[in-house]
């Protein structure tokens, strides 16, 4: 009895599979079995990848929580990081991404050579990278802001871990950087040091001005921390159409990104008031902040954030829906 | 030379002094060739090999669905892993069958996990997991935690299918051994985050990628000590029942699975420790859990929340630590007394246990109460808070004292060993580890210490290699001072062991990505930072090894001593020290490649070099790889730090002996 019990699991498995693996003799093609969505006037499934970061949660919770109360859809939401989400294109496993930075390797991949993806318009933020000091360093110091000061502050900036240089602490490693271009090619006696992820960036900054000790860092905004510890942005060279052509001789800040949403080719076709809804949605930096801030700092579920904003901009979200 | 120089190096002290003789002559020329031909390459530069590594992704996602291979088989295990999961999903965890609800709730899973503790194992775990699964209800966190334990038992299930007959198979046959142990080897040193990104290719985005990514890292200790159950049988019994005329399957089947039983159940134990591990990673393609909500905690650095689910996690892997513990017990008891005269109150034991589990899970199937856990009974918001206040505290009070210690290790220790390492010329590296090799642990050793040198150079990554070499090898000298210091007052005293152990099990199965945030606050972004959570991970199996090792030591050996009037101390290191060398070398080679594989945490949090490239090489499309061929370098230095340690410890074994 208790045997029978314990590979119970087991035998149901192999029976299903079994049965599986005799009834799809034609072979079983990827992306078969999950329709995107059925088109058929109604909504169906919506499947939305969820990139790790709380900006593009709060964009995906606003989008899903009008998709299911105003449209009636199933909104599916998957954790991927940026390029595996990508890849669900293809396979019909995902149908949105709702906040791109960028990435115009995997726009040439996934849209001019595979053909699987299509644009679905901007989110209407703003996305900006650069490198940033804690407040208190700003006030303290008023002329650090330009990188042309940053070499009379540089040993204000060493740690155990850039060998007698200033350290620029960098490295989210979702993110592209050419700083160590720029260290060279503006002459700056730094040194890059690797943090290696989003946490280590956010901790390090927020010690930086609890303890008041200098740091350096690359960063970006929209980001949640920003509306707890508001960080300056130090001026390099002004960004120029062209200027990081090249990456070894890159010497220009980095451009003013317009973020944008990714919608797989299927999903486009569909005719899925979702679709229009996606391709519609546009907001602020300041509408996605405030929703981060509820999920980050208010600790509210995504869903209840979402529902909170929503109700609260009730002529913003008018102007998403599907005319029809 | 070297030929001349072997058999007089037999005696310890002239090799010591050749040894000694090449660091300082290293050092010398350190001095002169500092910065020379030290192969850089920056966070964004790649080689053509690497372009070329990057381009092997897209020709099987061009493929996919053309290529016979995809449409026969992979896409129907693929098909026959989601429907596994799903259906143990529907069981335990997820509404199901147009039911509100899985098909049983909590009172019944618990039900039938304690009843299969009992009937297994004995009354103490029985208890142990009926308050651990009742645990996951407190904590909040049910749907989770069984989310997490279907993937996980189905993982332990398919690698257990695969694994054992492999295992056995490894058992007959040397030839297929030799062939398989460094694919082993290689399955548990190369970093998941490598081939997370390309199983999605092959798998898709969903629980089969999940459980295919489980299971490379949880298969080899089900193959490997299947196998050397199998080895173990002595060969007088084999001969025995050869003389009886028994065949090959029946020796088999009667002879050498059961004497192979208990290290068979050891293997199922680590099969799961391993598959426990994997959680969080999985997490990052969407596999359900509590891993998730370890992850989604991280991103606003929620301490609280994420100690939360790894509590939860802990709790899981203790409870099935214990239970295949004692059922291994069990299986060595009934084999050392041979078959039990009291069959008849087993069965009754067994039926009134199944009768019992059987109405509680008809109980959770029909009434609300016993499906969903009573929503009122919430535990888990005081550890949230209760976290969170603790890591505000030691971020706040501890940093003026965690500073110092960091800067004192990184300038004492760190930096100058990185220095050496990673600013001398490749090739002058290459000749010491080469020479180190042969004087240390031969010839064998010493070939291996080349062609990895030359590997590392191939991959382009030669100086990063070498600075994760010299934080692993500082990381792994730390390990083993906690491991000697704590192991021996553990292998002394039953009472330390008892109150030691659940905390180091606790260390080595709560995810590093829980404790990332408090420890960054604390050390910064830092490779010291990456040594800590290296040690926090490594250290637990070197003590319990070093435990394992001074408990092992002859009592009379020990009685000798004390009875002679040798102190406590003297006791210690001349005695027990020197006789649990063997346990002593192990917890070295383990705890050395424990932190290897914290390597890809360590680039989470500020150590840089490899463990950065692997983890930038999964999230951006461009740097792919160079992510694998970091990867590979991190399973280079794996397997050769290993064999070097594995052989010199023979050796030193052998020659202490002859002595």
């Amino acid at each position: 009895m208790a045997a029978t019990r314990k590979y119970g699991p087991r035998v149901l498995a192999l029976v299903t599979g079994a049965g599986l693996l005799l009834s799809g003799c034609g072979g079983a093609k990827v992306g078969e079995s999950q329709a995107a969505s059925d088109g058929k006037g109604g909504c169906g499934t919506v499947n939305l990848a969820i990139n790790p970061w709380v900006g593009y949660e709060a964009n995906a919770a606003v989008i899903a929580y009008v998709a299911e109360k105003n449209l009636g859809c199933t909104v599916v939401k998957k954790d991927l990081k940026e390029e595996v989400a990508w890849q669900g294109f293809g396979t019909g496993e995902v149908d949105a991404i709702v906040e791109n930075w960028g990435h115009d390797d995997l726009k040439k991949k996934y849209m001019d050579e595979q053909k699987t993806a299509v644009s679905g318009g901007v989110t209407g933020n703003k996305g900006v990278i650069g490198w940033f000091v804690p407040p208190w360093m700003a006030e303290k110091y008023p002329d650090i802001t330009d990188w042309k000061n940053l070499n009379k502050y540089a040993d204000l900036f060493k740690t155990s871990e850039s060998g007698g240089k200033g350290q620029l602490l960098d490295g989210d490693p979702s993110f592209v950087t050419n700083d160590e271009a720029l260290v060279k090619n503006l002459d700056l006696n730094f040194k890059v040091v690797y943090a290696g992820s989003e946490a280590a960036l956010i901790t390090a900054f927020r010690q930086a001005e609890k303890t008041k000790t200098p740091l350096l860092g690359y960063f970006y905004d929209p980001q949640w921390f920003m509306s707890e510890v508001k960080l300056v942005k130090v001026n390099l060279p002004e960004y120029t159409e062209g200027c990081d052509a090249d990456a070894e001789k890159i010497a220009c800040d980095y451009p003013v990104y317009d973020l944008d949403k990714i919608v797989s080719k299927k999903f486009a076709g569909s005719g899925s008031p979702a679709y229009q809804l996606i391709k519609n949605f546009t907001w602020t930096n300041d509408d996605q902040n405030l929703v981060a801030k509820y999920i980050s700092e208010d600790k509210m579920s995504p869903e209840d954030a979402a529902a909170k904003w929503v109700n609260d901009n009730p002529g913003k979200v008018k102007a998403w829906l599907p005319s029809s | 030379m070297v030929a001349v120089s072997a058999p007089v190096t037999r005696r310890l002290p002239s090799r010591s002094y050749i040894t000694g003789a090449v660091l300082l002559a290293w050092i010398a020329l350190w001095v002169f060739l500092n910065g020379r031909d030290t192969l850089p390459l920056g966070g964004a530069q790649l080689t053509p090999l690497h372009t070329r590594f990057g381009e092997g992704a897209d020709v099987i996602d061009a493929n996919r669905d053309s290529n016979p291979v995809f449409l026969y088989f992979v896409n129907y295990i693929r098909l026959f892993i989601d429907a596994t999961v799903t259906s143990v999903q529907a069981l335990i965890s997820r509404p199901s069958f147009g039911r509100p609800v899985p098909l049983a709730g909590w009172l019944g899973v618990t039900g039938v996990a304690t009843a299969i503790a009992y009937l297994y194992g004995n009354r103490k775990v029985a208890v142990l997991t009926a308050a651990g699964f009742v645990s996951f209800g407190l904590l909040g966190l049910w749907e989770e935690s069984m989310d997490t334990l279907a993937l996980t038992l189905t993982a332990v299930a398919l690698s257990l299918a695969v694994g054992i007959p492999l295992g056995v198979w490894a058992g007959l046959s040397d030839r297929f051994n030799r062939i398989v142990t460094p694919v082993l080897d290689f399955m548990q040193t190369m970093p998941t985050f490598v081939y997370l990104a390309p199983l999605t290719l092959f798998f898709l985005i969903g629980p089969a990628s999940a459980t295919a990514a489980t299971m490379i890292y949880a298969i080899p200790p089900a193959i490997r000590l299947t196998a050397h159950g199998i080895r173990q049988t002595p060969p007088a019994t084999l001969e025995a029942a050869e003389a009886l005329g028994v065949t090959g399957g029946q020796a088999l089947r009667k002879v050498r699975l059961p004497l192979a039983k208990q290290t068979i159940v050891v293997g199922i134990n680590q099969t799961i420790m391993a598959a426990l591990s994997m959680a969080t990673i999985a997490a990052l393609i969407d596999a359900p859990g509590l891993g998730k909500t370890v992850l989604k905690a991280l991103q606003t650095l929620d301490v609280g929340t994420a100690f939360n689910a790894g509590l939860a996690i802990v709790i899981m892997a203790i409870v099935l630590d214990r239970v295949t513990s004692a059922a291994s017990r069990r299986v060595e008891i009934a084999h050392r007394t041979g078959r039990s005269g009291r069959r008849r109150l087993r069965r009754v034991e067994t039926a009134v246990t199944a009768v019992v589990a059987v109405v509680l899970v008809y109980l959770s199937y029909t009434y609300v109460w016993a499906a969903e856990f009573p929503a009122g009974a919430d535990v888990g918001s005081y550890v949230r808070r209760g976290a969170d206040a603790a890591s505000g505290w030691a971020q706040e009070t501890l940093v003026a004292y965690t500073n110092g210690l960091k800067n004192a290790i990184t300038y004492a220790l760190l930096n100058p060993f990185e220095a050496l390492l990673a600013h001398s010329p490749w090739w002058l590296v290459a000749v010491v580890a080469v020479a180190l090799a042969l004087l240390l642990a031969g010839v064998r050793a010493s070939i291996t210490a080349a062609v990895g040198c030359v590997l590392l150079v191939a991959l382009g990554l030669w100086h990063d290699s070498m600075v994760t070499l010299a934080t692993t090898l500082v990381a792994t000298l730390l390990v083993m001072v906690l491991g000697v210091v704590l192991g021996v007052w553990m292998g002394r005293s039953d009472r330390v062991d008892r109150i030691l152990r659940p905390v180091l099990d606790a260390g080595q199965t709560m995810p590093a990505f829980v404790y990332l945030v408090p420890i960054l606050g604390l050390f910064g972004a830092t490779r010291f930072t990456a040594i800590i959570a290296a040690v926090v991970f490594a250290a637990p199996v070197s003590v319990k090894l070093v435990a394992e090792g001074i408990r092992g030591v002859p009592h009379t050996a020990v009685e000798a001593a004390t009875a002679g009037g040798a102190s406590t101390w003297q006791l210690i290191s001349k005695v027990q020290l020197p006789m649990a060398r063997a346990g002593i070398t192990l917890a070295a080679s383990q705890g050395l490649i424990y932190v290897l594989s914290m390597v890809v945490v360590g680039g989470l949090v500020g150590a840089g070099a490899l463990g950065y490239d692997v983890v930038a090489g999964f999230s951006q499309y461009q740097l792919r790889g160079k992510g694998l061929a970091a990867g590979l370098a991190i399973v280079v230095l794996g397997i050769v730090l290993d064999r070097i340690m594995r052989a010199a410890a023979a050796r030193a074994g052998g020659s202490s002996a002859t002595r």
